[in-house]
């Protein structure tokens, strides 16, 4: 079979086809055209593939008959920084991606964990925000349309390159955080922001309960924060949570904005940081966990939840965002114990999302889980519109546990 | 009176009371338009659900009856979207409008779709929170209309249009079962099924229950208004606002047109009538971070070329420099029998060509088009005056918007950039989407409406919507 596929896809694609580490055959499409060719060929074959970005993020141990991978897919179309948009190519890392806006004095605002070097892609089929999401949102906030190719090789193009855009339905919506399951991200635009005058960075140390209490200062003064986020000791390696409070604007505004968020945290000591350091060795740091999940609960549960999370889950590194709600952890557990905590939260309203884990552990859990009633069977009708024979290997709501 | 069956007519009025079941023609004809006035259409019949129990109930009957309906929300869409003809079920949910709970810790509230808009951030103030979209029809449209269109308005620059505010939606779909999108937390719980209902243009269910964030009011506000010796100056310190990085609350810009259609009326602002064009930026956030912005702004504003500007800071005074930009289609509605208000979204940098493109396109048409609009994001509004009973003008005016819209698009733009596509923008979806996008977009409408009942023949011109269906699950 794979020789079959290698000869096929030999054909259309010359030189780019390879093979895996375990001998699996391997594409790397240039362009969205080609992308949509693999998977056409996939479809119509009836191979299963497994779609992978730069392989930092999620392990590549899918099994599948043919990997599609988006390497390929490196080029930075455009970038306009009087409209602060630029196209994208999918499988751009994001520090090249940086560099490039850097040159333009404009940045993408989003920091998801992880390796400096993930694709824009994964970011987006995952929709692994970061700290920054206090001020900046969640990941779907960043992107004002896409190119998709589908499972059955068609290119599907959605939104578009305007920042207010309600042409057609918002199609672009399921592809964040659609992991994988809605076809291949070959292309995005996104929304870009104006570099700050000034970044300032402040931490303070101690317990969770003081330093919570003293975020949810913070937040209830306004302070202008791009970044509040509490972490957990094991996230920087130490005996004590840590506050992240991260400023931009002006050096004047950044100035009296810090000083605000000290005066907010009271008894709590703020104390300059290097900028954004900590920020990056902390998003590293949830790559030591071979398994991470996100539950998207709300500020005021969050100590609570984040005891309930390590009760079940076994010990991690967490990351809680006191501004807009939101945990995640990050360790080694079983689908037994992510089941548990699922319904465990479920009658507390909060979903619970696998973003990172090893196969069987992915299978077994689905990203999502189960879905509630009347949504299980409105999302597989969507996804048949996106993947109508199952090609896409993505386990978004795993076994019947 | 209407020609429906009038066995339908007692089993919707057995669901919601008889009085509650409109079959006279003229309150049917009370229906007819949203706002639109080059498009019209009288429904079947209106049926006035007072609870989500009604609803469900009116949705499961005409799905068994294999009838087509449409809901509607205050009727002020401005894209014929919320239309129904003689063979359809109108919805009008303005019966559904209580505020079911405000939690001022999570600052999410739980509203039905009826509530209008202004009433939720009223509601809201009292905790120091205010919910951020608003409209300029904020004071009569509905949350469920803005969830159907995600509605934007002029505080949308800063904190994003209607999808980034809606985290949780109970919906019933065409076929009457009822599903729950996400969470009171905002993670959307499975696929973004939340970010894909909001604007599906009341095509994909009906919203029942919706669940939304709350902002605190900003500690301060500033409002400036800087007048221009022409639009291109005005322009141009938008971008040069923007590009500093400042995000102000509020950028609008009213030509000169609309600014002396505002001075001529009851709504009368202040505003120069002999300036080019006026801009209002709002800048809101904390004391010091204000006067920061408001003096770099300034400063643009002068190196622009602003001939003069002037600052209001209390409530009043800024509620005056407002009010000519929030009535301005009022103010221009008085000037001509009609008015088309158009909506159409550009990228920043080409606001100052495309305003000269549209300003040639009115003078060959010879028709008054007025612009006022969202700059800071690009989202314009001409607008034509015009009398429908002139059948030519109506032509024109019609020739011209496309020209329009074919300009926007060209530019690197969009065909609509808040009221929608409903049934007026149908024939422009082609331009910026090739046949397959435009199928896909069908095909997700049928995951929620296998049988196409929901708004039929809305946002994709169905001759695409044909051309590819999806293989049976393996
Ligand atoms: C003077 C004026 C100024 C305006 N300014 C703005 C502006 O600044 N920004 C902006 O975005 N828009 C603006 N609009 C357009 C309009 O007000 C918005 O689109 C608004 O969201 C429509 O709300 P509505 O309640 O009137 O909905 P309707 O017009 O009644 O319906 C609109 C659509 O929503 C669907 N719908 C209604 N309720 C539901 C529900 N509960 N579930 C599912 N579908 C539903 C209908 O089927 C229809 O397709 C303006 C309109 C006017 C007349």
């Amino acid at each position: 079979m794979s020789r079959l596929i290698l000869d096929l896809l030999g054909a259309e694609f010359g030189v780019a086809v390879t093979r895996d580490p375990d001998g699996l055959p391997r594409v790397a499409p240039r362009t969205s055209d080609e992308t949509a060719a693999a998977l056409g060929l996939a479809h119509r074959h009836g191979w299963r593939v497994r779609v992978e970005g730069r392989g930092t993020w999620m392990p590549a141990d899918a099994p599948a008959d043919l990997v599609v991978t988006t390497t390929g897919l490196d080029r930075i179309g455009s970038i306009a920084p009087a409209d602060l948009v630029a196209t994208v190519q999918a499988g751009t890392p994001l520090r090249t991606l940086a560099a490039a806006l850097a040159g333009h004095r404009t940045w993408l605002a989003l920091d998801p964990p992880g390796s400096p070097d993930r694709s824009l892609g994964s970011v987006l089929a995952t929709a692994t925000a970061g700290p920054a999401r206090h001020r900046f949102g969640p990941v779907r906030d960043h992107v004002l349309g896409t190119t998709v190719a589908t499972a059955d090789g068609r290119l599907v193009r959605a939104g578009g390159t305007v920042v207010k855009n309600v042409a057609g339905f918002d199609l672009t919506k399921l592809q964040i955080g659609g992991f994988g399951g809605f076809g291949i991200i070959t292309e995005a635009n996104v929304r870009l922001r104006a570099m700050p005058a000034a970044r300032r960075t402040a931490v303070a140390t101690g317990a969770l309960d003081p330093l919570f209490h003293a975020a949810q200062a913070i937040v209830a003064a306004e302070v202008d924060a791009i970044v509040i986020e509490l972490l957990s000791p094991m996230v920087t390696g130490s005996a004590d949570w840590r506050l992240l409070v991260e400023i931009a604007g002006t050096e004047a505004g950044a100035t009296s904005e810090l000083a605000r968020a000290r005066d907010a945290a009271g008894d709590v000591a703020l104390m300059p940081a290097s900028g954004g350091a900590l920020g990056v060795a902390a998003g590293q740091a949830f790559l030591e966990g071979p398994v991470s999940i996100r539950a998207g609960a709300l500020p005021a549960s969050l100590p609570d939840i984040a005891d309930l999370v390590v009760e079940e889950l076994g010990p991690g590194r967490m990351s809680l965002g006191p501004g807009r709600g939101g945990l995640r952890w990050s360790g080694t557990t079983s689908v037994e114990r992510i089941r548990r905590l699922r319904g465990l939260l479920a009658h507390r309203e909060i979903p619970v999302t696998l973003e990172r884990a090893p196969w069987p552990i992915r299978e077994g859990a689905g990203h999502f889980g189960e879905l509630r009633e009347g949504v299980a069977p409105l999302s597989a009708r969507v996804r048949a519109v996106f993947d109508p024979t199952g090609v896409l290997v993505a386990p978004l709501e795993g076994r019947d546990g | 009176m209407s020609g429906a069956d009038p066995d339908l007519v007692r089993a919707l009025g057995a669901i919601v009371g008889p009085r509650w079941v409109k079959i006279r023609d003229a309150e049917r004809r009370t229906y007819e338009a949203d706002g639109l006035p080059t498009h019209a259409s009288v429904p079947m019949v209106a049926v006035l659900p007072g609870s989500k129990a009604e609803v469900i109930a009116i949705v499961r009957l005409l799905h068994e009856r294999r009838v087509a309906w449409v809901a509607r929300g205050a009727g002020t869409g401005l894209s014929g979207g919320a239309l129904a003809d003689a063979e359809t079920v109108l919805i009008p949910l303005t019966r559904m409008n209580k505020i079911l709970g405000i939690d001022p810790t999570a600052r999410r509230a739980v509203i039905e779709p009826g509530v209008v808009n202004a009433r939720l951030s009223e509601a809201a103030a009292p905790f120091g929170l205010g919910y951020a979209p608003d409209p300029s029809s904020q004071a009569a449209c509905t949350i469920g209309g803005n969830v159907a269109e995600n509605a934007g308005g002029p505080h949308c620059l800063k904190y994003g249009a209607t999808t980034a505010h809606v985290v949780a939606l109970e919906v019933v779909l065409p076929d009457g079962s009822l599903a729950t999108l996400g969470c009171p937390q905002g993670e959307p719980w499975g696929p973004d099924l939340v970010g894909l209902f909001v604007g599906s243009e009341g095509m994909f269910g009906i919203a029942l229950e919706i669940t939304v964030r709350l902002e605190p009011v900003p500690a301060a506000v500033r409002t400036l208004l800087a007048d221009f010796g022409s639009v291109r100056a005005a322009t141009e310190s938008v971008g040069a606002i923007i590009a500093s990085g400042i995000v102000p609350a509020a950028l609008e810009l009213l030509d000169q047109a609309c600014v002396r259609a505002v001075e001529a009326s009851i709504y009368a602002a202040g505003y120069p009538t002999d300036a080019a064009a006026v801009l209002l930026v709002e800048l809101d956030g904390t004391r010091a971070a204000v006067e920061a912005e408001t003096m770099m702004v300034e400063r643009f504003l002068t190196e622009a070329g602003a001939r003069t500007i002037r600052s209001a800071e209390t409530a009043e005074a800024r509620a005056r420099l407002w009010q000519g930009r929030k009535k301005a289609f009022g103010a221009m509605g008085r000037i001509a029998p009609d008015l088309v208000v158009q909506d159409a979204v550009v990228p920043r940098s080409a606001l100052p060509d495309v305003l000269d493109t549209i300003t040639e396109v009115g003078r060959r048409y010879d028709l008054t088009i007025a612009n006022v609009f969202h700059a800071g994001d690009g989202n314009l509004h001409p607008n034509i005056c015009y009398d429908h009973r002139d059948l030519a003008l109506r032509e024109r005016v019609h020739r011209a918007s496309k020209e329009i819209m074919e300009a926007c698009v060209a530019a690197g733009g969009s065909i609509t950039g808040e009221h929608g596509v409903g049934a007026d923008k149908m024939e422009y979806m082609p331009l910026i989407f090739d046949p397959t996008s435009l199928a896909t977009m069908c095909a997700v409408r049928r995951a929620f409406d296998p049988a196409e009942r929901a708004n039929p023949r809305k946002v994709v011109p169905t001759r695409y919507c044909r051309e590819w269906r999806p293989e049976p699950i393996r």
